[in-house]
């Protein structure tokens, strides 16, 4: 019977789009804990196992971001498109697993490739803002299907500290992600917290989590993030322990509480400038002297 | 705002819709073929691409150019609550429709024009009364005004200007000055000379704009045009809320009105939920959020905000951020024809870059456009083509090539 009723209702059916953090930069480095990626990545597999046998209507995506790329690994609802012909038995979760591994292999491979020509190790990070431009495109997909749409949701599992220069792209994303009133949810499992990701779910409505011992990553994802958008009201979850807002600066890109702000177009820079290297304004006319350089573009 | 040529396309696409019915040949071209059933049994048009480029089209056109906008304004928002707006031209009275209307205005002025102020000024019985003082909270404005939804006596613009006037001569050189008139009047009883009124705003660089509800009156005429303000006057309901919403998103800079200036500000930190201090705005002890000034730690209730203790301005970063997108933005995407669109490499670009969803190709079972991003050489779907430029405002394949380049290069 309660089957029943959660086929009935969209708004308990959840489109599940994972930001998986693959980075090579971050696993490879020892953590702390001695967390590693294998058991990170089966704690992972469970997990997105467990969200499809929630509800049979339920839909997972995986998108891997790696230290310079990211990519689609899994669609749970592209591998049914395909399988509808063939035996339903065949989706074992093994093949599930499997399937994904296989992907995330070929992946970190490319990935490397591509990483060996660019910037050494201490300017490293892992790819945020290209990957939520991407699953924020996948999820206006999902919601331009016409019979009632699943609630689609953002999960964020990230390692790597954030990117600074990342900054615009990632709050555009955040911004688009609040309009279509998509949560994002973030679970940080390195050792610093994450500015872009908190400012992420307090200003889409999702959670925010830093689990104190990332070995039992597999409980705080089933107890806080495996729940759907309509059953949260009625848990008591994490509390919000604050909110970075600090932004990033236009002329370093590094991450500041107080800075010099151009009142013509709202750039941010950490010092002093004689002229706005954004629009051009200069700021050293006095009122009523010469008129302000009107910038060409 | 659109240039010349843009212009002229669009005019060109008009004449070419506009045709009547009875005037086309559909003999010739059997459109009727043109037809197909979808999934749900609805008749759709075949030729997707067609659609799809026209509806490209348009859009590129009015994006227009691009004019630098000062983004700072200072705004009283003057509403006319004189007899003439008790008038029942409009459903239930000009008043009401006006408070509607400036309710949507307040929200939408907010969203476009983060960090600037408003207040709202009322005219009525000849005098001008400030309803509210400038501030950063849309609640308040429409609070109040929904308030003191009562009209009496005749109009006073004089009275109104003079009052805005001197409470915008109080705020920094950099910002904005403006005030929008909304006028169901059609005669203003002055003290004294108005068009002395007008000089004194145009000499403190005060943009008056107007808008009219009943017809256009030479005195709003001349406000406008000494001040550089816009005056309109709505035929309809709609008409009106279009014409207020128009003065939402910032005008272009007159180039002496402000001047451009360093402002130093602090991006405070949200205190947790359980925290409990005491705030310095209302010297209370308060529960859970606040925000920390970066400077002096002093707790504050809201955000934008001036510290009281150090007096650093205090705004939230992401409220800057929402209008970045306007500074870089994404390139406009290219459309790919006929035996350009894969390049031998079928199998890399089936599947558009953002959606996954398939691509057209020549003689396959997609229909519509495909798109290329200049930059990263990615293809997209038509769907997401428009997500991103109207929405997202990042294309996914930039940010994959390699992420130090997120920030576009500055000297550019
Ligand atoms: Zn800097
Ligand atoms: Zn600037
Ligand atoms: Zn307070
Ligand atoms: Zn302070
Ligand atoms: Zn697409
Ligand atoms: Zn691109």
């Amino acid at each position: 019977m309660s089957s029943a009723m959660s086929a009935a209702r969209s708004d308990d059916v959840s489109a599940v789009v994972i930001l998986l953090d693959v980075n090579p930069y971050f696993w490879g480095t020892k953590t702390s804990t001695g967390f590693t990626f294998e058991q990170f990545f089966q704690h992972v597999l469970v997990f997105i196992n467990c969200i499809l046998l929630l509800s049979h209507l339920n839909q997972v995506t995986v998108i891997a971001m790696g230290a310079s790329a990211c990519t689609f690994l899994y669609d749970s609802a592209a591998i049914d498109g395909t399988a509808s012909g063939r035996s339903k038995r065949d989706k074992q979760p093994e093949s599930r697993s499997t399937t994904i591994t296989q992907k995330l292999q070929e992946f970190v491979k490319k990935d490397e490739a591509a990483e060996t020509n660019l910037a050494p190790v201490e300017n490293q990070f892992s790819n945020l803002s290209g990957s939520l431009s991407m699953a924020l495109c996948y999820i206006q997909r999902i919601l331009r299907k016409p019979t009632a749409p699943p609630q689609p949701r953002i999960l964020c599992v990230q390692g790597f500290p954030d990117a600074p220069q990342q900054y615009i792209a990632v709050m555009n994303s955040i911004f688009s992600a609040q309009r279509c009133s998509v949560p994002i949810d973030a679970c940080i499992v390195g050792s610093q917290h994450s500015a872009f990701l908190q400012q992420a779910s307090h200003i889409t409505g999702g959670i925010y989590m830093k689990p104190p011992q990332p070995e039992g990553l597999f409980q705080y994802l089933m107890m806080v993030f495996a729940t759907d958008l309509y059953s949260r009201q009625f848990l008591q979850l994490p509390r919000s322990a604050g909110v970075d807002f600090r932004a990033s600066c236009f002329c370093h890109k590094r991450t500041i509480d107080m800075g010099f702000v151009c009142s013509v177009c709202l750039s941010i820079f950490c010092k002093h400038h004689k002229a706005c290297s954004t629009c051009g304004a200069n700021f050293n006319v006095k009122k009523g002297g010469q008129k302000r350089k009107q910038p060409s573009s | 705002m659109l240039s010349v040529e843009d212009d002229g396309d669009v005019e060109a696409e008009e004449a070419g819709r506009d045709m009547e019915a009875y005037e086309r040949a559909y003999a010739d071209d059997r459109s009727w073929e043109d037809l197909q059933e979808d999934e749900s049994g609805r008749l759709r048009v075949v030729d997707v691409a067609q659609q799809q480029r026209q509806h490209r089209k348009r859009v590129a056109a009015m994006a227009g150019a691009h004019i630098q906008r000062g983004i700072i304004r200072y705004l009283y928002l003057l509403v006319d609550l004189s007899r003439a707006a008790g008038e029942m031209d409009f459903r239930p009275s000009r008043m009401g429709v006006v408070a509607n209307c400036v309710e949507a205005f307040v929200r939408e002025f907010f969203d476009q024009n983060p960090l600037s102020h408003l207040g709202i000024i009322t005219l009525h019985n000849g005098v001008a009364q400030c309803l509210t003082d400038l501030s950063g909270s849309p609640e308040t404005h429409i609070r109040a005004l929904r308030a003191n939804l009562e009209c009496a006596g005749d109009a006073s613009i004089q009275n109104a200007i003079d009052l805005a006037r001197g409470l915008l001569c109080q705020i920094p050189t950099y910002a904005h000055r403006e005030t929008l008139l909304i006028f169901s009047a059609l005669s203003t009883c002055d003290p004294g000379d108005i068009l002395e009124a007008v000089r004194r705003c145009k000499d403190a660089n005060i943009r008056c704009s107007v808008v009219g509800l009943a017809a256009e009156i030479y005195i709003c005429k001349l406000l406008c045009e000494q001040t550089g303000g816009n005056y309109s006057v709505a035929t309809s309901e709609t008409h009106l809320k279009d014409l207020i919403m128009e003065h939402a998103p910032p005008p272009p800079v007159l180039a002496e009105s402000a001047v451009a200036s360093l402002v130093r500000m602090g991006f405070p930190q949200r205190g947790a939920e359980d925290a409990v201090a005491l705030c310095v705005c209302h010297g209370e002890v308060k529960m859970g959020g606040g925000y920390i000034c970066p400077c002096c730690k002093a707790r504050v209730c809201e955000l934008p905000t001036e510290c009281h203790i150090c007096g650093l301005m205090l705004v939230s970063s992401p409220h800057l951020a929402r209008s970045y997108h306007h500074l870089f933005p994404v390139p406009h995407f290219e459309e790919l024809e006929g035996t350009a669109m894969a390049n031998g490499r079928e199998s890399e670009f089936k599947l558009c870059y953002g959606c996954q969803q398939k691509l057209p190709f020549p003689g396959g079972e997609v229909s519509g456009v495909r798109l290329v991003c200049p930059r990263c050489r990615q293809h997209f779907c038509y769907d997401c083509d428009l997500y991103i430029h109207e929405s997202l405002h990042n294309c996914p394949g930039c940010e994959s090539i390699s992420s130090t380049s997120s920030l576009p290069d500055l000297q550019n």
